[in-house]
């Protein structure tokens, strides 16, 4: 490139910065997040954040705005895509506090990547509500970075609620104790696997079967005839999506039958239902919502207008009500002020669609351990303490 | 005995998978001497075809085969006069050429993962074909993998004997053993590189369609599917129709039977061993000629 164009272009930028800058007569609110929406990421991030964001958005523009003072100021949306690298990531939330200037940022889709996020968002200041993180170590972070907030609970309220149930089962007389546990082969699947050996060990269970499975694998035959062969009452999966189908699919088809059927993330999925049907009945997986709450019967019917489809039950209607909590803080801080409305967001209460939220060291405590397909929807079923818990149904044969 | 039949059984529905993967990049690499990097995205394409097909129209994944194929074969016959061509043209040696087209191959990889996302989101896609039991010497199976396998051992049988019993196979088989000689006898080495290409991208569309009825995708798992097709070509023996199927086979047996024996955990060790065991024993692979 010549000189010349060089400086032509410098100066078409500078012309373009002085043009934004006069555009930004503060009456909208700038709203960026970096996200993947290419790279092994994009799936996740498709089905749990990403139509979130949007929907949100959408709400609150139709209402006129997000109400800061005496005056609504609309949302203007500025999206990167992060192509599923943290460094790209990383660069792009810099991007947008520095150049773009955004007023907040919503968090990118994953464990690694908020992790990996926080910080940044603590260096510029910026609330990071990091709904689809899921780390043992959320007390420690959020101490350490106190805008950051945690939402999904632990891994090991969820084996918890895991063990807790099955326990139950057990006293019941519905099931016996033995379990075949499968994992993943990354520190998801490790990290539960080992918290639920544990504790399934200390509730009095004996593990049958105990294996893991390379990260991307649909061939699963060989695991599950294994499982199969050693007769078990559960089959406790802590698979992904890919995985999770794949593992129902097989136990279909080879007349795997074990009283619990538990697989991992995907079982909340719109799509699990919508791929096993009837087979779906009785299933569990991790997560679940309490469809009976009007927050919730109408925040699903409402994905489904703006969307298309529904949302999953697990993180999905936690990361709308994230954005609620977020709008609710600014408007009662009633300015523009990051510091103010992080602390709001850790001490205030808030009325959400998943029921009342107020944060515990940064952690939502308002979540679903385990749940069931029952009908048409993937109730919470454990904690079996919370309010709105279903009674456990028996799993039918695969038909 | 019951569980040896079961690794073999199992092993060879799986591996039957892998060479049907593998089958047509083994054209495109043996014959039109590209390495297809975005070879993936064509099976994910294919399968997204399927898909919608299915669910949108409801017409059957084996009859929408009638559609995708062809539809393949077209695409990879235009990708290869369009873009592939000027490489070919310009390249000085098949060293050069092979390192054009995985560039080359490397961009249309994100252009078509590009298109496909724009145009069917990124989320995971799944739907449920012939997905019942079928009991072979007291083993399950399920029936679309069999179908799968039983594909990929018609199409490699058919392709094995066109290019063996055929004149135009003897000269698709002229071109990738010696481009330059073919020349000299006549054979229009552009229309039979573009024919081989095309006919290795019809197949790989058809093992999109049939993978499509048991795996889940999404727009961005191509690459998981060139990584194991390359894997399978480069150790049966480039450009070779039986090596592809028996190197397939191999692996899916060594994988079904590490899983049962030893330990699910390391099938995917199991398999670079595999290939890096019979590229140190035989570099040009199980069924390759020395190359000169």
């Amino acid at each position: 490139m010549s000189k010349r164009s060089l400086a032509a272009l410098a100066l078409a930028a500078a012309a373009m910065g002085a043009l934004c800058a006069g555009a930004q007569a503060q009456d909208t609110i700038k709203i960026g997040w970096a996200i993947s929406k290419t790279g092994p990421f994009a799936a996740g991030a498709a089905v749990t954040t990403l139509p979130n964001y949007q929907v949100w958005v959408k709400d609150v523009n139709d209402a006129g705005g997000i109400k800061v003072g005496n005056k609504k100021m609309k949302i203007e949306v500025i999206e990167y895509d992060d192509r599923s690298n943290s460094e790209e990531m990383i660069k792009a939330v810099e991007r947008l506090a520095t150049q773009d200037k955004v007023d907040f940022i919503l968090p990118p889709w994953s464990t690694g990547m908020n992790l990996a996020a926080a910080p940044i968002f603590n260096k510029l200041g910026y609330p990071q509500l990091a709904v689809t993180a899921n780390t043992n170590k959320a007390t420690e972070f959020t101490k350490r970075w106190p805008n950051l907030t945690f939402w999904l609970g632990l891994p090991s309220e969820i084996v918890d609620g895991i063990v807790e149930t099955f326990a139950k089962m057990n006293k019941d007389g519905k099931i016996g104790k033995k379990v075949a546990m499968v994992a993943v082969a990354d520190q998801f699947g490790i990290e539960q696997s080992t918290a639920a050996r544990e504790g399934l060990k200390k509730a009095g269970f004996e593990i049958v079967y105990d294996k893991s499975y390379p990260f991307g694998s649909q061939d699963l035959q060989p695991v599950l005839k294994d499982a199969q062969a050693a007769n078990p009452d559960v089959l406790l999966a802590f698979s992904y999506p890919p995985d999770t189908f794949a593992l129902t699919d097989t136990a279909k088809v080879i007349g795997f039958n074990p009283k619990v059927f538990f697989v991992g993330v995907g079982t909340a999925f719109p799509g699990y239902k919508g791929k096993f049907q009837a087979n779906a009945e009785g299933v569990m997986g991790i997560g679940g919502s309490d469809a009976a709450l009007p927050g919730i019967k109408w925040y699903i019917q409402h994905h489904k207008e703006v969307i298309g489809r529904e949302p999953d039950r697990w993180a999905s209607p936690i990361t709308y009500a994230s954005l609620q909590v977020l709008q609710q803080a600014i408007e009662r801080v009633g300015k523009i002020d990051r510091a103010a409305v992080i602390k709001e967001i850790n001490t205030g209460s808030f009325d959400t669609i998943i029921g009342k939220v107020k944060l515990v060291d940064g952690q939502n405590k308002n979540i679903w351990a385990v749940g069931q397909w029952q009908g048409n929807d993937f109730f919470g079923v454990a904690p079996l303490n919370k309010a709105g818990a279903k009674p456990v149904i028996a799993k039918p044969a695969w038909q | 005995m019951t569980l040896t039949l079961d690794i073999l059984l199992s092993g060879l529905v799986l591996g039957g998978m892998y060479a049907l993967i593998a089958l047509g990049l083994t054209l495109q690499y043996g014959i039109a001497r590209i390495i297809n990097l975005s070879y993936g995205e064509f099976l994910i394409a294919a399968a997204f075809g399927a898909l919608f097909l299915y669910t949108g129209m409801a017409v059957n994944p084996i009859l929408g085969m009638i559609v995708v194929v062809p539809a393949a074969f077209v695409s990879n016959w235009l990708l290869y006069q369009v873009v592939l061509m000027p490489l070919v043209r310009r390249a000085k040696n098949q060293g050069m050429l092979e390192v054009d087209s995985i560039l080359g191959t490397f961009g249309v990889l994100f252009v078509i993962q590009g298109v496909m996302l724009v145009t069917f989101g990124g989320s995971l896609q799944s739907y449920s074909y012939l997905s019942v039991p079928v009991y072979i010497l007291g083993t399950t199976l399920a029936l679309n993998r069999i179908l799968a396998l039983v594909f990929a051992l018609i199409i490699g049988g058919v392709l094995y004997l066109f290019l063996t019993r055929t004149r135009y196979g003897t000269a698709l088989r002229a071109v990738a053993v010696n481009p330059a000689a073919a020349q000299l006898t006549g054979i229009d080495i552009r229309a039979a590189s573009a024919l081989a290409f095309a006919t290795g991208g019809a197949i790989v569309g058809a093992g999109g369609v049939l993978i499509s009825m048991f795996l889940t995708f999404s727009a961005a798992m191509g690459v998981v599917f060139t990584m194991k097709a390359l894997i399978v070509v480069i150790m049966g023996g480039i450009g070779n129709m039986l090596g592809a199927l028996i190197a397939g086979v191999l692996l899916g047996i060594s994988e079904t039977a590490v899983a049962r024996l030893v330990d699910p955990g390391l099938t995917i060790a199991v398999t670079y061993a595999l290939f890096l065991g019979v590229l140190l024993w035989r570099p040009t692979g199980l069924f390759g000629r020395p190359a000169r």
